[in-house]
Formats: C-alpha cells, structure tokens, sequence
C-alpha cells in the first residue's frame, strides 16, 4: 500500500529532480492549456465585436461622439423647461404606479404558483413522486419563454392593457421561483414532515405546517429579488407592448423633440422607483435570510 | 401525573398561539385585498369585451396548419392559387394542387368530406353534405344566392358578397372574385417552396436523387438541395439563423464585456483592497447608477446613437450589466480569505501578481458561476433589446406579430426562441459543472 503513494513503479520512490522536472512540465501544460484558452476567448470576443460592428447600422467610431449628443439634447431641452418638471413628474405616478402593480401581481401570482409546483418537483416532498420530472419540465418550459413573446400574442387575444403582460410576467417568474424555490425545499429539514404524518396529517397540511416555516425566509428573499426584476420586466414590456411607464415613454420618444421634459420626468421616475426598491429589497433580504 | 404550568408561561403560549393565528389569517386576507384592488384598476372586467376569440381561433389553426386560396377573378376568368394567398406561394402557370381540377373554364375544388366547389362560366356552386347545394350566380353583376331554406348562420349574406363558412374551408363571392379557403395541417413549403425542383418530393425520392443525375449542371444535388433550401423565400431559414445568432452573440459579448470591465472596477469598490473611502464610494456610487439607469434606458440612448444593430444591444447589456457584476464581485471580494493573499505577499510578489495567485482563485468559482447564470438570461434579455433596437430574433419576432397574419411564422420563431434558451441553459449548466466543480 504505501508504495501506490509513492509512485507508479511499486518498490521504487521517485528520484527528487523527477519530481521537480514533472511538476514543472505540469505547470507548463497548465500555462499552455491556459494560454490556448484565452488566445482563443480573445479571438473570439475580437471577431464577434468586429461582427456586430459590420452588421450594425451606424459604426462604434462614428457613434461613440455622439453617445453623449442624445442625452444633452434632451437634457438641455428639459433644463430650459425645469419648471415644468415636478408636474409632469405627478402626471406620470399614475403609470408607475400601474408599471408597480404589474410587477407586484405578477410577482405573487408567480410566487403562488412556484410555491405549488416547487413542493410538487422537490424529491421527498412531492405529492406523487412519479409525477416529479413533469413538474421540473414545466417549470423548465415556463422559465425559457422569454416574456416579451407571450405578452405580444397575449396583446393580439386580449387587446390592450396590462393584463397581458401580468399573465406573461407571471409565467415567467413561475418557472424561475420555481427552480428556485425547490432548491431551498431540498434543504428542508424532513423531520417535522414525519411528526406531522405521525399524527395523522395531510399532504397540504404536512406543507404548510412542516415545509413552510422552514422554506419561508429564503422563499421570501428570493421573491423579493423577483419583484425587483419583474419592475424592469414590466417596464420594457411596457415599451415594446402596451401599460405602464414603458409606454408613456415610448410616446414621448416618439414625439421626440418638444416633449424631452416628459422623457427626463419618466427616467426620473423609473430610476428613483428602481433604486428605491433596490435598496429595500436588499434591506429585507438581509433580515430575512441572516435574521438581524 | 398532573402537569402544573405558571399561570404566565400559559399566558404567553396562548397569546402567541392566538397572534401567529391572527396573522395566518390576515396574511391570506391582505393578498386577496391587494389582487381585489388590483384587479378593479387593470379593467378585468372590460377584458371580456375588448378580447377577441375569433384572434385567438385563427392564431391557433394558423399554429399548426396552413389555408391555401383558390381565387377566380370574375372580370378576366384568371383563376390563381397561392398558399396563405401570398405572391411567394402561388402556383407557378401549369401546376395545381391535386385536389384541384380544371376542364376548360370550370374548375372543380375537392375540399374533403363531401365539401366541394365549382367555379364556371354561370356562377359558382358549393356543395356542403346533408344541407345541399348553395347555388350563386351573378345577376346585373350582383351575386345572387339559391340555396335550401332557412339560410343557416353560417351562410352570410350582404348585398354584395356571400360568404360560407365550414368546418372543411371557406367560401366567399363577391362582385369583383370568388375564391375558396381551404385549410391543411402542417406548414407547407417549409423546405422547398413551389419554384424549386425539390418541392413535392418525398424523403426516399430526395435521397436517390441526392446521388442521381445532375438538374444543375454546375453544381451536385445536395449542395443545390441545401442551398434551395436554406434560401426559402417562405420561410427565409438562413435569415432567421443568422437572426439567433446574432441574439446569441449580443448575449456573449455583452455579458463578457461586462465581466471584464466590472472585475478590475471591482477591486475599487472592496473594502480589502481600497482604503480610500471616498474613491471606494465613487466607484460603489457609479455601480448603483449604471444598474439603477436600467437596460430600456441604456438601449434607447445606445440606440440613437450608434443606430439599429446588434452591437448596440451587446454595449447595451455590457452597460447594465458591469453594475450588477460590479456589485456581486466586490462582495465576493469581501469575503476572500486574507491568509492566502499574506501568503503570495510574503515571497515578495507585487500588487498584481498577489492579485493573480491570492484572490482570483479564490473567487474564480463565484465568478464563473455569476458570469455563466447571466449568459444564460442575457439570452433571453437579449430577444426583448433585439426588439427595441433592432437586431436578432426579436426584431422579426415582433415583426411577424404585427403583421398579424404571419403566424405560423410567430409559431416558428417562438419554438426556435425557447430551443435557444433551453441550449444556453443546459451549456451554461454543463459549463458551471465542468469548471467549477471539475467534474
């Protein structure tokens, strides 16, 4: 046994400038494989750059001047008219809050339905056991939709308004919680369940009164986390479909020129709202989950 | 044995048990208050009347099955037959489709299960099994109708036009043509279109003639077959996988670019490695902003600037994503083991190299991990910034959905899209436990 460790010859120990050259050599082939790697992810990110350049309308040299021509446009245009600006800022509240409630209804929606079919996919929780792999590839389906597909058929069905893009937000945050949510729940304690199942408990009841108090922390955290993702979400949807501060934004871009106080109002907004949720999303989350 | 509990510890057990009940209750109730609330201020009511079924049953037959018009024009006598009634689906002169026939000026459509039509030079006749025949004829250039009694729903009647609707196909006359819908499963022409010498041919009859004689002299006849193909005007599939190539390249370089400038900025903003504080809160200040300013923001200023393009949505996911990088590195910067970095210093290496040897390992897995979980959902970010600025998938994705007849082609990219994001996915995956757990 003690020869195995010694090297691969039994009875024989290694010479010391062997061991020195091999290791060496490893090196070296580690540096190789190393160097290939990079000179090749360099390539490639070269290539790739030159690529979208050539494909893209207008060049990076010709455009990089005039990064900064769009925002003083409008920012001159809108410092010329600050005084208006607090009150298109009130105007626009309506739509954020509409952008907000999107967000945080299809939060919960999704949130629900990822609770439900987390417990139904996690091994040692599941309802029926056989049916774990449809669940996990569901959720896998509903997470690869990207929501910008759904929400524009969903518009074409149903007309305008925000409930496209709360059905399509939903699915979507489904799937992702989901994953997400099972990977907590296979870190649950199981003893609780088997007290409960003692006792004579029910599936749901083993869930709610077993799992849940376990899970609820992290399961909280991480859909806090979501709700800050659904906001953007929602605002690009808003862009590109109908609802919400997207589209007041979309109009005013439209506009163009003559109406740039209302572009400054709504990137106010959107930006105050998106940093404001940041930070109390990152407050709760770290109670949440270190409990201080 | 009689179980004696201080009249207090009582008191507190059920005043806590009576308040977690409280909140199991009110929990519940405040969720179903909001979505209340919620629902009143998104119209769901209005919903029923604004949607519209009727889209939603022609998206779905459009889904999975194709109509071919049949279409007389009632001044000249021409009669043509295009697919989806498009100029790149027509029957070239000399083909028709078999359930097609034409004697002279009638023509006779064989639309399945009794259901057939005839056009000829006295009007138009539709056959529909256990109702009859409904007979029309143009009278002072007026279509008048002759058909059992009552006239059923599905026949409308206006005073210029007639049109029937069966489960078998559609039939419409009017003053100026009478054309006939008939509706078959699958997408057709999706590999070869009308024009090409390939449409029509069974895999057996395409392999043989893959190896047989020459139609192009110039070239063989696979190389003829894959190039048909790959130009189909119908469906264009060289165009759409240049499409999820270009989205899959703006994912890339977008979210490597950001990794690589947001890990050196990194060092900046970590407490470990920066004792100035004021730079520190600099660099952390211009994380929160890059972050906060959001990838709409970024796309619509990008995209005036350097025009429609995929290179604007890779700046454009670079630009978001250095913040979130930005953040999660310094983080996991904080939270290195000192002992290591002392180590690589104490044989006398500089700034960089105990930089090289004593951190990057040991945040490298959180790294990877991070930058291969963004590739991944880039993927899909990068579809819905194709559609603002311009490039990829998402460009004819929302294309071909406000043209709103095209949607077999919105079926085509919708399965090419989730295939797209499944293959990231699963490489991402496969990556993450290749490299970081060296398996």
């Amino acid at each position: 046994m003690v020869d195995i460790a010694f090297g691969p010859t039994p009875g024989q120990r290694p010479t010391l400038p062997d061991q020195h050259q091999s290791y060496l050599d490893m090196v070296r082939r580690k540096r190789m494989y190393g160097g290939i790697l990079m000179v090749l992810f360099v390539a490639f990110m070269a290539s790739g750059w030159i690529l979208a350049d050539h494909r893209n309308a207008g060049g990076f040299w010709n455009g990089l001047p005039q990064t900064i021509d769009f925002p003083a446009e409008v920012l001159t245009e809108a410092w010329a008219k600050r005084a208006l600006i607090p009150g298109l800022l009130w105007d626009h509240t309506p739509a954020l809050i509409e952008t907000l409630n999107i967000a945080a209804v299809s939060t919960l929606l999704g949130a629900l339905a990822a609770a439900a079919l987390s417990l139904l996919a996690t091994r040692g929780l599941a309802r029926w056991p056989r049916l774990i792999p449809l669940f996990r590839r569901s959720m896998d389906a509903l997470r690869a939709i990207p929501e910008i597909v759904i929400a524009l058929v969903l518009i074409f069905i149903l007309g305008g308004g925000p409930v496209p893009a709360v059905i399509a937000i939903a699915l979507h945050t489904g799937g992702a919680l989901g994953k997400q949510f099972s990977e907590v729940a296979e870190n649950a304690d199981l003893k609780p369940v088997e007290g409960l199942a003692s006792v004579g408990a029910n599936w749901s009841q083993r869930m709610w009164l077993g799992i849940l108090p376990q899970v609820a922390p992290n399961w909280l955290s991480y859909t806090l986390m979501r709700f800050e993702i659904n906001v953007r979400a929602s605002a690009i949807l808003g862009f590109v479909g109908e609802g919400g501060i997207g589209h007041d934004l979309k109009l005013a871009m439209q506009w163009g020129q003559g109406r740039y106080d209302d572009v400054v109002a709504i990137f106010l907004l959107l930006f105050a709202a998106i940093v404001a949720i940041d930070r109390l999303s990152d407050h709760y989350r770290n109670k949440l989950v270190k409990g201080t | 044995m009689t179980l004696s509990l201080s009249p207090s510890l009582t008191q507190t057990v059920t005043a806590s048990f009576a308040r977690k009940r409280r909140i199991a209750l009110a929990v519940p109730l405040a969720i179903l208050a909001y979505l209340l609330y919620a629902a009143i201020s998104f119209d769901l009511a209005g919903l029923a009347q604004r949607a519209r079924l009727d889209n939603a049953a022609i998206l779905l037959s459009d889904f999975w099955s194709h109509k071919t018009h049949v279409t007389r024009d009632n001044r000249s006598g021409d009669l043509t037959i295009a697919i989806e009634g498009e100029a790149k689906g027509t029957y070239p002169p000399g083909m028709i489709p078999d359930w097609v026939t034409t004697t002279g000026t009638a023509t006779l459509i064989d639309l399945g299960t009794g259901h057939t039509v005839t056009y000829d030079d006295a009007g138009a006749r539709m056959v529909v099994p256990g109702y009859g025949t409904i007979d029309i004829r143009p009278v002072n250039g007026k279509p008048v109708l002759t058909a059992p009694e009552p006239i059923p729903d599905w026949i409308s009647v206006s005073e210029n036009k007639i049109s029937v609707t069966t489960d078998a196909g559609r039939f419409n006359y009017s003053r100026s043509k009478v054309e006939t819908f008939k509706y078959e499963a699958g997408w057709e022409l999706w590999f070869f279109t009308l024009d090409s010498p390939f449409y029509g041919k069974g895999f057996g009859e395409l392999a043989s003639l893959a190896v047989g004689d020459r139609i192009d002299p110039a070239r063989s006849n696979l190389g003829y077959m894959v190039s048909e193909f790959w130009t189909n005007k119908m469906w264009r599939h060289g165009d759409v996988m240049w499409a999820i190539f270009e989205t899959i390249l703006m994912a890339f370089l977008g979210t490597m670019t950001a990794a690589l400038i947001a890990l050196p900025l990194s060092f900046l903003a970590a407490r470990n490695f920066m004792a100035l504080g004021v730079f520190r809160g600099a660099v952390r200040r211009f994380f929160d902003f890059v972050r906060g300013v959001d990838g709409l923001i970024w796309t619509i200023i990008l995209s005036r600037a350097f025009g429609p393009g995929p290179m604007t949505g890779a700046i454009a996911i670079a630009i978001t994503d250095t913040g979130s990088f930005g953040k999660m590195f310094s983080e996991a910067l904080e939270n290195i083991d000192e002992k290591q970095v002392e180590g690589v210093g104490s044989t006398g290496a500089n700034a960089v190299q105990r930089a090289r040897f004593g951190v990057i390992p040991q945040i490298m897995p959180v790294l990877l991990a991070q930058v291969l979980y963004y590739l991944e959902s880039n993927t899909r970010s990068a579809t819905v910034i194709g559609a603002i600025v311009g490039g990829g998938i998402g460009l004819l994705l929302t294309q071909a959905i406000i043209t709103q007849k095209d949607w077999e082609e919105v079926a085509y990219y919708m399965v090419l899209i989730v295939l797209m994001v499944m293959m990231m996915d699963s490489l991402s995956g496969w990556l993450r436990r290749k490299l970081i757990k060296g398996e």
